[in-house]
């Protein structure tokens, strides 16, 4: 099986294209940067707030790290729940429905290569978001003096969640011609591996282990405390790889169809 | 080039095609004619690797589809039904794109655009968006797509549908200079179309090859008996005898000097026989011509019979 780069780029980049040469793109972008400058103006007044109050009362005051960069962090995580599935609902979908879809079938490309183009774009999309949320820990820096380590596993961490995302958003978003069902579908799955840690509460020993496992926020815990397990980066990086595989199994059988 | 043996599709229970046998040599330009239906896109589709067979083998210049799709895919340019326009993008950006992931290097990217736009007489709305774009010019971009690589195979499914009459004139001849390079596979269900272009024709219907020769050998193969028209200068009554004398001659009648001579089905051409009788009987040969069945003609018996057996 051959996997070249030059194949993936290039549709990687005319994806990528896509996103911004359609209205969706800045939709996304500005609704993202919306909520989460709300979000980090929120988190900073509260974050002065209990400081003073800890001052005054004698309490142990919150590093801009604990106070800050984690929540905002883990807050962005939940947007991009359901962000995520809006990215990638029209990768494949959208080409299905256009028939688009024959240019890439019939090219010298194999399904590995398309595959991974599109699921790049995506994340490249992503990138360009989080790139853009830099400028709170640039604020914080200019005031300040948060810790460097941390933030960079909180945007490890965010990007290697986000890609999990998308790899499911990619699997649907092959499964169906509808976008709207695309999204869903992706917003639904993810949601459930948000939320199955839950159901550890109730589980006999041994499931609720390995529910809590399963869950995706779970992986993230420790990123937002500026720790890399391999563990952690292991499970995501199997969650994006079980996402592409079934890409390529339902690809691979719509060409029977 | 290409070769397709005992290839079946099914849909389900339903057969799409079955048991196709053909050659195509290189440079040769092909026609698939056939109603609607009648199994030519699918068949198109396993060739160029969208869709696997049920059964048989295809192998483009030496490569099996099922085995090395990638090598045979490299040599494909595909125009499907529907060219699969990014309706976003513009058209030379467009062009670039499948002439990238169909692997041209980088640097000859540009030269290879040019060429196809140029081709297809496209340069100018080269900086338009394609969904803007006129269904004629949607279809010629779907060509130059078809066209970058400059690939040995050409398959294009109704290369000319949605196209005016100027237009379609302007493809024929793009196809026709394409031939000889390129081996060329195209589908009709239009036949001038066909006639037009293509140096044989396999025509298909209801999954089957019904018929496969050229323009030609198709008009003599279907004939039910050929009809010759024969001019002379003195038609007389005793060389029309003689010529109602050749075995095989099912009937003649006259029409001014004008000799309507039909032939038996499966009689052969009789021509030199037919000949010999007139200048014989000294009623002096002026032309003799066989009366072509245009394809629309033929067409309509392949349909027609099919359904009477099936």
């Amino acid at each position: 099986m051959t996997f070249r780069l030059r194949p993936v780029l290039t549709i990687a980049k005319r994806d990528l294209k896509s996103y911004f040469t359609s209205p969706m793109a800045y939709v996304i972008m500005s609704g993202f940067l919306f909520i989460m400058g709300f979000m980090f103006f929120s988190t900073l007044e509260y974050f002065n707030s209990s400081n003073m109050q800890a001052q005054q009362f004698g309490g142990k005051s919150m590093s801009l790290t604990d106070g800050i960069i984690r929540p905002l962090y883990g807050n962005m995580n939940v947007i991009l729940l359901f962000i995520c599935p809006a990215i990638t609902m029209r990768l494949f979908a959208e080409e299905r429905k256009n028939q688009t879809i024959q240019i890439l079938m019939t090219a010298p490309i194999t399904l590995d290569e398309m595959i991974v183009g599109k699921f790049l774009s995506a994340v490249f999309f992503v990138g360009t978001l989080m790139l853009a949320t830099l400028v709170y820990p640039a604020i914080l820096f200019f005031v300040g003096n948060p810790e460097i380590g941390p933030l960079f596993t909180c945007l490890l961490g965010t990007m290697l969640l986000a890609s999990s995302l998308i790899s499911m958003g990619v699997f649907f978003s092959a499964t169906t011609e509808s976008q709207i069902v695309a999204m869903i579908l992706t917003l639904v799955t993810t949601l459930f591996f948000w939320l199955i840690s839950w159901a550890s509460y109730s589980a006999g020993p041994v499931w609720s282990d390995v529910l809590g496992h399963l869950s995706l926020i779970n992986h993230f815990n420790n990123f937002g405390q500026g720790m890399i397990h391999s563990s952690d980066v292991i499970f995501f990086l199997s969650f994006i790889f079980l996402g592409l595989f079934l890409t390529h199994r339902v690809l691979d059988s719509y060409r029977w169809r | 080039m290409i070769q397709v043996s005992h290839l079946s599709k099914l849909y389900g229970p339903r057969r799409a095609i079955e048991d196709l046998n053909f050659d195509v040599k290189a440079g040769e330009i092909v026609g698939f004619l056939g109603p609607n239906g009648a199994g030519k896109s699918t068949t198109m589709k396993i060739i160029t690797g969208f869709m696997p067979a049920s059964e048989g083998t295809v192998t483009v210049g030496g490569h099996d589809v099922a085995k090395n799709p990638i090598a045979v895919k490299r040599e494909i340019g595909y125009l499907p039904e529907n060219p699969p326009l990014y309706m976003e993008m513009r058209v030379r950006e467009y062009l670039e794109f499948a002439a990238k992931i169909h692997g041209v290097p980088n640097k000859n990217v540009k030269s290879a655009v040019d060429w196809a736009l140029e081709k297809t007489h496209i340069t100018d709305v080269a900086h338009r968006i394609t969904g803007n774009l006129s269904k004629g010019y949607k279809q010629r971009v779907g060509i130059a797509q078809a066209l970058v690589h400059r690939p040995k195979v050409l398959i294009l499914d109704e290369p000319t549908v949605g196209l005016d009459p100027k237009q379609i004139i302007e493809i024929r001849e793009l196809i026709k200079s394409l031939g000889g390079e390129h081996t060329i596979i195209l589908s009709s269900h239009i036949l001038p179309e066909v006639t037009a272009t293509c140096g044989r024709i396999i025509v298909i219907n209801r999954g089957r090859i019904a018929a496969e020769d050229t323009m030609d050998g198709l008009t003599l193969k279907l004939k039910k008996g050929i009809v010759f028209s024969v001019l002379v200068k003195d038609p007389r009554a005793d060389g029309i005898e003689k010529v109602k004398s050749i075995s095989g001659i099912h009937q003649v009648s006259t029409v001014g000097n004008k000799l309507v001579v039909q032939v038996k089905p499966d009689q052969g051409e009789l021509r030199d026989q037919i000949a010999a009788a007139v200048v014989g009987s000294g009623m002096g040969l002026l032309e003799l011509t066989a009366e072509r069945v245009s394809l629309e003609e033929i067409f309509l018996q392949l349909t027609t019979e099919e359904e009477r057996t099936a």
